[in-house]
């Protein structure tokens, strides 16, 4: 089918140059060698091109063939992509093991889509109607949890020839077909997009609402908006994956994509394991009906690390173009960063800061570009979100590292991981004075709406807290804890509250994985109370070593496992603070 | 029969670049003949139209542009296989040196295997004892994790990777387990300490070992762990067994590499390792694990020595982005005559979380483990603070937390290199110690476990004042 245009004469590692392909394109798929490895062409000079291949080389030398396709790297969009797990150029990791074992070894195809299966879907566009991109044919239920909307592809514009009865069809089947200025298009079920090329929308908007996630000091404290980027760099061992899979699990959106690029091989089996057995908290359903895995680990190829996240993200527009809020997680983005740098070295190109190439900054810009809130395409003018949030693992755990810096330069998020909180166990090991979010002033009448009047207020004194405390510290660190007043010991107390029975958030514990914004509010509440009630009891002379030992305390830092259907517990320790209180005050009165 | 040329045009370091190659490809195996007969063997790194750039596992000691005589052989490098590889000692190269006949291979393997299908992977979890506290309490290991130690030199890691070794088991499971032994450039007491702690256990007859010391040859240790994991796999993924992969000295393994990369004139990264480090690291690191359907499981233990004890130096600090948690050893802990030197605050199990609990060690494990790791670290916080300022300085809930970390470190993290603790004498020294807290400050654990746990010890200890 394709005819052989060139010849190897050069191979190292994933790097492959090839004399003599007529046309060469940047960006065109080819086949490389006598086992026909996949690669794409990143450099033309001459007579010469650069491929990238996607698949290891051993065994592939100067003289074997070349074979173009003068086609883009491109991905399959159409039903049956969710609960898939593909690798880094969306072959489907599933069906690779059905055929050919446990291990992925060379030359293996499998369309991404099963060919097979058949859809049922009832066209609701009529011969003779105008179309444009994005406009819907019909619906698909993919899983019981998403319809999975058929769209006209971005670039066709014209008139219905031809619609195909209600009934089930497979992917390739012609449903619809549009006379265009450029002739009569057939459009299937399934449509293909170059990975590297945004797909279309009509209008970028401002972010307005919460991604709520359920993890307390991300939705409190540092929240990210539906449609918005955060970044999270941390060293190893911090908690970038489990804040990415936790987020994965609790954020309602309608759709996640979870790219595994260049990481572990067991956290992706983790998802696989655990999400079909996870309800979605709104809708009850298993979290895989909503959940498309990329899965290119750290021992896969290199290449194709670096095309992962564009894949990813690709399919992730896709849905967004149907009009559901879809989150996309990238763990990580250094190993994406690293994979450009071993090509661009390769390529002999001039590096710049630590090895990295000069274009690194742009390239990390116009992935979390592809990020927003959007008017889509299509007659119905409809909003929709894509949020991306990327793990950066920058060596050592320095914030100054180049992957790091240029990634801060784009996103509205930032959630720093600190070693040492970690290592004091302290999950998510999110760090409260460096972290922010450009977000937090846009979703107050968000936050007022949805967590309370004074949620603003509250959150404002609880970060300033936390700020004193680290001041105070700094004092006790100096002259000792007797030069603080007791009113300042109350600020560490309540702090201490804060961080331990706020922030902490164990994502073990089922009881404690989630939190509603109801629940973060009402424990942030009683913290609240407690510390009103506190300083209030010292100015009117109750001891601080009597506040300090009130055992309610205890119930204020077990609030978090209260369960989400009790609520209520909240008014019990509530009462119980204000009466803990009163006591203390009449003791105090009664001498 | 290949061809042999004689066109060898530049030796370079570890390197050799041979011309006028008709047909070479990446990644083969060369055999290089000397002027005196004697034969090293290659791996081609690089193909450019008729030149091959060639690193040579045994170096270039030896050879001179006009009498080495270079065969390509059409294949990658390759391990011979069989059952009876059990018992048998290799060097660095796969090749036997116990003086037994060689292997009469079932299959031959390429050493660089291929990536396993994240699809078909099976989580890790089943809870190895290794009766170490400070590991099975705290950082839990499991099967098929890999679980890295981070030393630094003089630290005791041979002894702590011995200890593992010999006291292993998976509770209440009868299994055929093998070990493998990959040493890379570590010297000769090193190895032996390990050899003689397998003659005394028994394990010798199921080990496998390849070993490359301090004098063999540098390159070759590129090859080595290769050999062993193929070993592994085999041993794991054919024949059934849990088989448990000992790898010493990664930072001699990581030096090899920085060598090639050097004499290639590559773009240094950080500290000159090369750029792909990491990469190359996972390539290794992430044929542990366990596959669905197959009985079998690979657990590798490997141990790096840290250069100035700096986990942010790139040998820990890419093994750690690459591995399930490590185990961290503490110099200040070794001075003070603790043993095992493990600072857990550092080390981490990743995989504990689905290795541990009701019917896998016991129901109140999680909690203890989370409010162990809470009050040693506040107790460390205040003890540097005493050590600033004098005890006067801290609060008497935070002197209570200075004594916790001290019995902390004596009564749960040392014992004896013979002591082989449950993880229920474990768990109940953990819960021990906790009594020495204020029961309000137990706030990481669950009432009901509580109730059921604390008022075990809190007679015998006295001192835990119930508010
Ligand atoms: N919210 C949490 N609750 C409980 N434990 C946590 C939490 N977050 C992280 N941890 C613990 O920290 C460990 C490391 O977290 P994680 O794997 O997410 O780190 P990472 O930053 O992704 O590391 P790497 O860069 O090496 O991939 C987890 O295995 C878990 O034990
Ligand atoms: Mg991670």
């Amino acid at each position: 089918m394709n005819e052989q245009s060139g010849v190897i004469v050069k191979v190292s590692g994933p790097l492959v140059v090839a004399h003599g392909i007529p046309d060469a394109r940047m960006y065109e798929m080819v086949y490389v060698g006598n086992k026909r490895l996949f690669g794409e062409i990143i450099e033309i000079k001459r007579d010469n091109a650069s491929i990238q291949v996607y698949e290891d080389t051993s065994g592939i030398g100067p003289g074997e063939p070349v074979f173009s396709t003068g086609m883009p790297l491109s991905v399959e969009l159409g039903p049956g992509l969710i609960g898939s797990i593909y690798d880094g150029i969306q072959r489907p990791l599933d069906v690779l093991r059905g055929k050919y074992g446990n291990f992925v070894t060379r030359g293996l195809f499998e369309t991404a889509l099963r060919r097979d299966k058949k859809w049922m879907i009832t066209p609701l566009l009529k011969v003779g109607e105008e179309v444009q991109g994005g406009d819907i044919i019909g619906e698909v239920e993919e899983t019981p949890l998403i319809k999975h909307k058929i769209l006209i592809p971005p670039d066709i514009k014209g008139t219905v020839s031809f619609v195909a009865k209600s009934g089930e069809y497979t992917v390739d089947e012609v449903v619809l077909k549009v006379k265009t200025s450029y002739g009569e298009q057939g459009i299937r079920l399934y449509q293909k997009w170059p990975v590297r090329i945004p797909r279309p929308v009509n209008e970028r908007i401002a972010p307005d609402k919460l991604l709520i996630t359920g993890q307390r000091v991300i939705d409190a404290f540092f929240p990210i908006a539906k449609g918005g980027t955060a970044c999270i760099p941390g060293p190893f061992g911090s908690g970038k994956t489990v804040v990415q899979h936790q987020l994965s699990k609790w954020a309602d959106a309608d759709i996640i994509v979870f790219i595994g690029c260049g990481e572990r091989g067991n956290e992706m089996t983790d998802v696989l394991m655990e999400f079909p057995e996870l309800k979605d908290p709104r809708t009850g359903r298993p979290l895989m009906e909503r959940t498309i895995l990329i899965a290119n680990t750290s021992n896969m190829p290199v290449a194709a690390r670096e095309a992962s996240v564009f894949t990813g993200i690709t399919i992730a527009e896709y849905y967004r173009d149907m009009g559901y809020s879809v989150a996309l997680m990238a763990d990580s983005t250094s190993r994406w960063a690293e994979a450009m740098r071993e090509m661009s070295g390769r390529l002999e190109e001039m590096p710049g800061e630590e090895g990295y190439p000069a274009y690194l900054a742009s390239r990390v810009a116009s992935f979390y570009e592809r990020a927003g809130r959007v008017i889509i395409l299509g007659r119905e003018n409809k909003e929709a979100t894509l949020s991306v949030i990327g793990a950066v693992s920058p060596p050592g755990g320095d914030l100054s590292d180049p992957v790091v810096q240029a990634t801060l330069r784009t996103v509205r998020v930032f959630w720093s991981l600190d070693a040492s909180l970690a290592y004091a166990r302290h999950f998510p090991a999110i760090q409260w004075l460096r972290s922010y979010s450009l977000y937090a002033d846009f979703l107050s009448d968000f936050y007022k709406e949805n967590m309370g009047e004074d949620w603003v207020d509250i959150r404002t004194k609880a970060m300033g807290i936390l700020r004193k405390e680290s001041e105070l510290q700094e004092m006790v660190r100096l002259v000792g804890i007797d030069a603080l007043s007791s009113s300042d010991r109350i600020v560490m107390e309540t702090a201490r509250s804060i961080r331990e029975d706020f922030l902490q958030q164990n994502a073990f514990l089922p009881e404690d994985t989630y939190s509603s914004l109801k629940k973060q509010y009402r424990m942030m509440k009683l913290i609240d109370l407690f510390d009103i009630l506190a300083h209030d009891g010292l100015k009117n002379g109750v001891e601080l070593e009597e506040i300090l030992s009130l055992p309610v305390r205890v119930e204020i830092s077990r609030a978090k496992v209260i369960p989400e259907d009790n609520l209520e517990e909240f008014n019990k320790i509530e009462v119980n603070i204000r009466n803990s209180f009163k006591r203390l005050l009449k003791e105090v009165k009664n001498g | 029969m290949a061809k042999e040329y004689i066109t060898t045009r530049e030796i370079a370091g570890p390197l050799i670049i041979v011309d006028q190659v008709e047909k070479a490809t990446y990644n083969e195996i060369v055999e290089i003949k000397l002027g005196d007969g004697s034969i090293k063997r290659g791996q081609v790194l690089e193909v450019d139209h008729d030149r091959a750039l060639v690193q040579v596992f045994e170096g270039t000691s030896g050879l001179n542009l006009g009498d080495t005589k270079v065969r390509f052989l059409g294949r990658g490098v390759e391990l011979g296989v069989a059952s009876s590889i059990l018992g048998r000692v290799f060097d660095g190269s796969g090749r036997p040196i116990d003086g037994l006949p060689p292997i009469v291979p079932d299959s031959k393997l390429d050493i660089n295997g291929s990536p396993l299908n994240p699809y078909a992977r099976d989580y890790p979890s089943e809870f190895i004892q290794t009766g170490i506290s400070s590991i099975d309490g705290l950082n839990t290991l499991v099967r098929g994790q890999k679980l890295p130690i981070f030393s630094g030199s003089g630290l005791p890691h041979e002894k702590i990777a011995a200890q593992i070794a010999r006291q292993a088991k998976v509770l209440g499971a009868q299994e055929k387990f093998a070990v493998i032994f990959v040493a890379m450039g570590i010297n000769f007491e090193e190895a032996n300490y390990f050899i003689q702690s397998f003659k005394e256990s028994g394990a010798i007859e199921r080990s496998v070992m390849f070993l490359n010391l301090g004098g063999d040859p540098v390159i070759e240790r590129i090859a080595t762990p290769r050999f062993g994991l193929t070993a592994a796999e085999y041993l794991a993924f054919e024949l059934g067994m849990q088989v448990l992969v000992i790898m010493t000295d990664m930072t001699n393994y990581c030096e090899a590499l920085r060598e090639i990369s050097a004499a290639r004139k590559e773009v240094p990264g950080r500290r000159g390792y090369p750029g792909y480090m990491y990469t190359d690291l996972a390539t290794i690191y992430e044929r542990a694990g366990r596959i669905k359907g197959k009985s079998g499981s690979i657990t590798q233990i490997p141990i790096l020595t840290m250069p100035e004890d700096d986990k942010t130096h790139p040998i820990p600090d890419l093994t750690g982005y690459i591995t399930e948690g490590q185990i961290f050893l503490s110099r200040t802990l070794n001075q003070q005559g603790i043993y095992p030197p493990i600072d857990v605050m550092p080390s981490l199990s990743r995989l504990k979380d689905k290795g541990i609990g009701k019917g896998k060690t016991r129901e109140d494990h999680a909690d203890v483990l989370n409010q162990l790791f809470a009050a040693y670290a506040r107790g460390r916080e205040s003890r540097e603070l005493a050590t600033v300022l004098g005890e006067s300085a801290l609060t008497p809930s935070d002197l209570l937390f200075v004594k916790f970390a001290d019995e902390f470190e004596d009564k749960f993290v040392r014992q004896d290199i013979l002591e082989d603790r449950t993880i229920e004498q474990t768990l109940d020294i953990g819960w021990k110690l906790l009594a020495i807290l204020p029961i309000e400050e137990l706030k990481r654990i669950r009432p009901q476990f509580i109730d059921k746990y604390l008022k075990l010890f809190i007679k015998k200890e006295g001192g835990v004042s119930a508010s």
